[in-house]
């Protein structure tokens, strides 16, 4: 294979090195190659292929595009898609083991089923709660003896409202929240334990959710995972027959090669899908195979894995994900924008 | 953006002006309340440009929430070069957007049985 498209195209994967690691397709690194930035050509090259989605979970592969394009898509997905999470709470009774602070971060860290893109940004120096910021929940609960003669010890049995769960918050519309009444604002799961009370313990608590972003805290993130991988290659260099390709079968994940029966009875070791390796390199453990395999990456196949955290689906988080780095470049360049007009002013200024 | 107060508007980005006037083909840009995020790609664009010598960007300190991009082109405009590659990365996403979402329609087409989580919006 050219050894200078093997450089461009793909990370090397050695017994203890990995070579080639960085994208070198910029203008001037190589001759006869024109790496000047080209939308034609990308859009020529570009590809998205759905592999799954379904549910919370989505598996795409992103082709043609480059790390530094594929690793902000990624970190917009962790840190800077927003959502609505509870951001303050008014304590008026806990009466139960858990502090009042220790209380109200477990809340803040409960997923609200809120679509964020109906609400606004809470102003910094605000203090008062409006319909376009803010989501207002209840929680009010008591526990209590269960009056029946038993010798039980079982609490399940003992008390009423032993134990709070998402499903007690209670949702209050504030004025002009009407039109979200058709929405079903609730916690996302409505069986995540918030704690345990005993007989007379008390909760009574008014939560506020605003919308954020997992950059300033990791609770308004609307992802379970996102991350990416490059897509793995695998090429036998030489045949291994028999007790040889067991040994090399073994050395990959499951499904990755398959020994196939020839003609004459042989079993031959062929690579079948090379996408479910993990690249652990357990074949250069072995000094009869390491010689006849080679190992690498491509460096433009992203296999993207998104697990929403069931505010937002999967696919409607890449998207706003996309769209925030576009506003991220349409907001400097409104900037220079206003920059270049202001300079000029300053300049005309001068010559009057 | 979050948190940003509507009475006193502080830019995102600021132009440092270089100590010799005249020469405009190297400049530095401070990006507020940027990252790793906007700087990689952007630094990955930009050097995609034939007229770009030198492009690079570093995280003043943890602490502080802005990057400074330092851009040295071969003899035009530093901010018309960038300029250029915010143009670009910007019509990039924007393919990116609409490929990305007419393949998961055209997934969800071919697969009518699963079950999707709806969209509330």
């Amino acid at each position: 294979m050219d050894l200078i498209e093997d450089i461009r195209r793909k990370v090397r994967l050695t017994e203890h090195t990995v070579h080639n690691v960085t994208s070198t397709d910029f203008p001037g690194t190589y001759e006869g190659y024109d790496d000047a930035w080209s939308h034609e050509r990308f859009e020529e090259t570009f590809q998205v292929d759905i592999v799954s989605l379904s549910g919370c979970d989505m598996e795409f592969d992103m082709v043609g595009i480059d790390a530094a394009i594929a690793n902000a898509v990624r970190r917009i997905l962790l840190a800077e898609v927003p959502t609505m999470a509870i951001e303050s709470v008014h304590i008026w009774n806990n009466t139960s083991i858990i502090q009042d602070e220790v209380l109200a971060h477990r809340l803040g860290l409960i997923p609200i089923k809120a679509d964020p893109r109906l609400f606004e940004y809470k102003q910094k120096d605000s203090t008062d709660h409006s319909s376009e910021d803010t989501l207002q929940f209840k929680l009010k609960v008591k526990c209590t003896r269960n009056n029946i003669a038993t010798d039980a010890t079982d609490p399940d049995v003992l008390y009423k409202h032993h134990k709070v769960y998402t499903r007690d918050m209670e949702w209050l519309p504030l004025p002009g929240q009407d039109h979200l009444k058709s929405k079903g604002i609730r916690p996302v799961h409505e069986d995540i334990l918030i704690t345990s009370l005993r007989q007379g313990h008390e909760l009574d608590l008014e939560l506020f959710c605003v919308k954020g972003i997992g950059k300033d805290h990791a609770k308004f993130s609307p992802v379970a995972t996102a991350s990416y991988r490059l897509l793995p290659e695998i090429r036998l260099l030489q045949e291994f027959h028999g007790e040889q390709a067991e040994k090399l079968q073994k050395c990959f994940s499951p499904g990755v090669v398959e020994l196939v029966e020839r003609p004459d009875g042989t079993k031959v070791a062929k690579v079948v899908n090379a996408r479910l390796d993990t690249c652990s390199r357990n074949v250069f453990r072995h000094e009869d195979l390491k010689e006849g395999v080679s190992l690498s990456r491509v460096r433009d196949h992203f296999i993207f894995s998104v697990e929403s955290t069931g505010i937002l689906p999967p696919d409607v988080l890449v998207s706003e994900a996309i769209k925030i780095l576009m506003g991220k470049c349409q907001k400097f360049l409104q900037e220079l924008e206003d920059t270049s007009s202001h300079t000029a002013k300053q300049k005309k200024g001068k010559k009057l | 953006m979050a948190h940003q107060s509507t009475t006193v508007k502080k830019p995102a980005l600021e132009v440092v002006e270089p100590k010799s006037g005249g020469d405009d083909s190297f400049q530095t840009f401070i990006l507020h309340d940027e990252d790793h995020t906007l700087g990689n790609a952007l630094k990955y664009i930009l050097n995609k440009n034939p007229s770009v010598s030198f492009v690079g960007y570093s995280i003043t300190h943890p602490s502080e929430t802005k990057i400074n991009l330092r851009i040295q082109t071969t003899g035009v405009p530093a901010i018309d070069v960038l300029k250029q590659g915010l143009k670009d990365l910007k019509q990039m996403c924007g393919h990116m957007l609409t490929t990305f979402e007419s393949a998961t329609k055209y997934y969800k087409e071919n697969h009518l049985e699963e079950r999707y989580m709806e969209d509330q919006s």
